[in-house]
């Protein structure tokens, strides 16, 4: 069938089949999985914005400690009050406060939300053919209670006292006693919106998981799924069993901050010189363990869905299949099962013994095979390949070598005599940014630009595209490369000042010039990092009315199964029954009428 | 549009969809509940020595309630088979005790509860002598009750103490503590049953710390506050789960029984993971 008649004659059909819905039932409390997709994209995304804006004050103040932020200052002291802002100068307080949420915004509620939720509820459903989610009104459920923990996340940056202000990981005891003249402080506003965004993602995760087993087309076995769904179905996992006891954890420290309690409050405590009237007897080391319990997992929870968008990308930009897709998926299978058992890498310096340390230190090591596994795979996925260099490829394409370095210079760290010298240091900051912002969020980039025409009927403008690709790229680099020499000269992360107390001029120890200089530099760098996001910004909303209509269902000429459904799809997805008749990547097969075949095609009868 | 596998199981997996997703539910749930277990561990194995309470809950009316909720483990699945032979009404009856025991656990749990908040622990600055059982101790940790201008009042603290201006209360302490042996507990216990309480007068002066058995009170009231609060939590929503398709959802009875009966199969499935959660916490706080 020719496209155009394919389309028209769809969109009578979905128009027969028009259910009549209000508008709150269509876009606010909607059971639809891609509306959902979408209301988790635009929720993230505003969340990924507010993340950068708070890092954009933090930055200013790393580099210019002492002066007024510029155009923003005035509306900070509105805002938050004049002890924390006075004359628009951020406050160490206010710095922390900032800190905190901005680690905190990032990982819960802007990337994770992007990746898994938004990209999972859209794409998943479609590539392995189902109608929608196992449980729609579960998936409803998830995203209501992020939209909620995301207003308490919110919300906390007006109480009195401020926003939770001991980093996004929460130790104890600061965590409860940072705050100790107010009872319903900024952490306890953290843990509330901590436990209703754990409910959210334990609620996709199941879910996620029930869809993937029970729902998949007939013929889509298991070895024919995607790669992007199998690196979800490695996610929800890892949410569905890590998250708990973060869950525990959260519990436990609002017990301490409400109750009384001395979860993680050692006997003896002192604050401000006096003892603390607890009954002590808890472990600080319990809030780390049941931290990173989750807080490790979390970093593959950030990093699988990218890779899986990057493979998807990737075989449809080279036209041929990955190369390795079964190491692929056992890769991600060992990386999601060792991901359970490398969490105190991130305690090497709590003094929790050397043989606990070899033991973390060799399962760390170990998890880099996967992972090198995977990265390799991609690569080689490129040889030989005619590649097709549009925006959503050119982002992918940057992913690799940024998620490289990223992934490379975690190796120092997992090693705990190395660590010791570069724990909690920019060297830190550098090394997971470069996973996350030029690696996730790369990968965010291009799986919005790629699906982009499914969901609006539109392509996003390719000039613009291009701008925002190589200005990011530039900048990105110039923001996080130097942050590693700063990093291994001993620059400490969370201080608000850029390390100024510890300049030194003739030598002696402390942070020679150039190192405290190069802050400057990258506050600038983050500046146009912050400017090259306009283009984007503009080409998303002007895109969605403007764009070049998109020709057929199918404008990348893609195998998978989302791209054989009405554009957008209607609600229930398919206009007929699927069948999945080969495997996901089934590009330039010889003999084949057009250099991709898609799953659903059957095989030509001899 | 209708999601396949809602009511019938699917072929390659043999299950329907809400099965598969309430045992992934209680994956996470046994991850919850575990990170609680460890953190108790953790915390006892690290108490520092006669800092650990023990033998304070009261072991006959915890047996009592593991009897109530494993009975009602029992009725779970009844009702169940008789909704399988089709006996509507013998399905109401078992799940209707199911419910009751639901409630006279909780019941029960509160009653429990307020008789802790009740109870104290005072720290002195000093040493004092009391009797415990037959003999005569010097100490400075008593356990009892307050009785303050003729109540006994709960949830009093150190801080009470100078916010009420108490200059003094009188104490009946109890003829044993935690830092005694169980054997030496179970001793005192039996030698001092059936005589008078002794009063003491306490000044506030004199008080170090006060606690009720609250959370405060120590790690080991705080995790039992916690892991039982959050069970009963889990009990309580169970238990209208089951209420609400007994009553208002039983409709679906008549339209679609199949998908009734999975619905009556998968809250079952809940209430068994609460039940074996009790089973653990039972032995773990009351006995050890």
């Amino acid at each position: 069938m020719d496209a155009t008649t394919h389309a028209a004659h769809l969109h009578e059909t979905h128009d027969a089949h028009h259910e009549e819905v209000g508008f709150l039932r269509k876009y606010v409390f909607s059971t639809d999985h891609k509306i959902i997709g979408v209301q988790y994209g635009f929720t993230a995304l505003l969340f990924l914005l507010l993340g950068f804006l708070l890092m954009a004050c933090m930055r200013w103040s790393i580099a210019y400690p002492g002066l007024p932020i510029p155009v923003v200052g005035g509306l900070l002291e509105k805002l938050f009050g004049s002890d924390v802002a006075a004359g628009g100068v951020l406050s160490p307080d206010l710095y922390n406060s900032f800190g905190a949420m901005h680690g905190t915004i990032m990982v819960f509620l802007a990337i994770v939300p992007l990746a898994f939720a938004a990209f999972g509820n859209y794409v998943v459903p479609l590539q392995i053919g189902a109608v929608d989610m196992a449980f729609p009104r579960v998936n409803m459920a998830s995203f209501q209670c992020y939209f909620l923990g995301g207003v308490v996340m919110f919300a906390s940056f007006f109480i009195p006292g401020g926003a939770a202000k001991s980093g996004w990981t929460s130790y104890s005891p600061l965590a409860t006693m940072a705050d100790l003249g107010h009872r319903f402080d900024g952490q306890t506003f953290w843990l509330i919106g901590m436990v209703l965004l754990i409910t959210s993602s334990l609620l996709g995760a199941v879910n996620f998981i029930a869809t993937i087993i029970q729902l998949r087309a007939p013929g889509m076995t298991w070895m024919r799924m995607p790669f992007f769904c199998w690196a979800q179905f490695v996610t929800a996992f890892l949410l569905l069993l890590a998250f708990p006891p973060l869950e525990a954890a959260g519990i436990m420290q609002l017990m301490d901050n409400l109750f009384g309690t001395s979860f993680f409050l050692p006997t003896g405590l002192i604050v401000a010189g006096n003892p603390v009237d607890v009954s002590g007897g808890g472990s600080p080391l319990l809030w780390q363990h049941l931290f990173w319990f989750l807080g490790h997992p979390e970093v593959y929870v950030l990093i699988l869905p990218a890779m899986g968008i990057v493979a998807e990308i990737i075989a449809n930009n080279t036209r041929k299949p990955i190369w390795g897709y079964k190491s692929l998926v056992y890769s991600a299978f060992a990386i999601g099962f060792l991901s359970f058992i490398v969490w105190a890498h991130h305690m090497y310096v709590t003094g929790m013994g050397t043989k606990i340390s070899t033991f973390f230190q060799t399962t760390t090591m170990i998890i880099s095979i996967p992972s090198v596994i995977i990265l390799t795979c991609l690569f080689i996925s490129l040889w030989g390949g005619s590649i097709r260099f549009n925006t959503p490829m050119l982002f992918v394409l940057a992913f690799l070598p940024m998620f490289g370095i990223g992934g490379l210079t975690g190796l120092p760290l997992g090693f705990n005599y190395s660590d010791l010298h570069l724990h909690d240091t920019y060297y830190v900051i550098a090394h997971f940014h470069y996973v996350v912002a030029p690696g996730t969020i790369f990968a965010l980039f291009a799986g919005i630009y790629y699906w982009f025409p499914k969901i609006t009927g539109r392509m996003m403008n390719e000039t613009l595209g291009k701008i925002h690709f190589w200005l990011s790229l530039i900048f990105m680099n110039l923001v996080f490369m130097p942050m590693f020499a700063q990093g291994m000269a001993g620059m400490l992360r969370r201080m608000y000042n850029g390390g100024a107390t510890y300049a030194t001029t003739d030598g002696e120890v402390g942070l020679p010039a150039a190192i405290l200089k190069a802050n400057i530099g990258v506050t600038h760098a983050a500046f146009f990092l912050g400017l090259a996001q306009l283009p984007f910004i503009f080409n998303f909303f002007w895109s969605i009315k403007n764009g070049k209509k998109v020709t057929s269902d199918n404008p990348w000429d893609a195998t998978t199964l989302e791209w054989q459904t009405p554009t957008p799809p209607p609600h229930g997805n398919f206009t007929k029954p699927v069948v999945a008749h080969r495997g996901p990547y089934e590009y330039s097969v010889p003999g084949a009428a057009t250099d991709f075949t898609p799953q659903s095609e059957p095989d030509k009868k001899h | 549009m209708e999601i396949p596998y809602t009511v019938e199981a699917r072929n390659d997996t043999g299950l329907y969809n809400a099965k598969v997703g309430i045992w992934l539910f209680l994956a996470s749930e046994v991850m919850l509940f575990g990170a609680l277990f460890s953190s108790y561990i953790l915390l006892r194995v690290g108490a520092d020595p006669g800092t650990w309470p023990h033998g304070l809950l009261n072991i006959p009316i915890g047996t009592f309630n593991t009897a109530v909720l494993i009975t009602s483990s029992v009725t779970v699945v009844l009702s169940w088979a008789a909704l399988q032979m089709r006996n509507f009404a013998k399905y109401r009856k078992f799940q209707a005790i199911t419910i009751a025991c639901a409630l006279g656990f909780l019941g029960i749990k509160t009653f429990e509860y307020r008789e802790k908040f009740g109870h104290y622990e005072v720290w002195l600055k000093n040493p004092i002598t009391v009797k415990h059982g037959d003999k005569e101790v010097q100490t400075d940790r008593l356990l009892g009750h307050i009785e303050f201008q003729g109540t006994h009042p709960s949830f009093w603290s150190t801080a009470t103490l100078a916010a009420k201006q108490v200059e003094s209360f009188k104490f009946e302490p109890d003829p044993f503590h935690y830092t005694m042996t169980a054997r030496e507990m179970a001793h005192a216990k039996k030698a001092a049953a059936g005589k008078p309480h002794e009063v003491i007068e306490i000044k506030s002066a004199d008080v170090k710390r006060l606690s009720a058995f609250v959370p405060a009170h120590s790690t080991y009231f705080g995790i039992y506050f916690t892991l039982t609060a959050l069970h009963a939590l889990h009990v309580l929503g169970g238990a209208l789960v089951i209420a609400y398709l007994w009553g208002p959802g039983a409709k679906m009875w008549k339209t679609e029984p199949e998908r009734y009966i999975n619905r009556v199969e998968v809250s079952g499935l809940f209430w068994h993971f609460v039940d074996l959660v009790w089973i653990f916490l039972f032995p773990v706080l009351y006995l050890l």
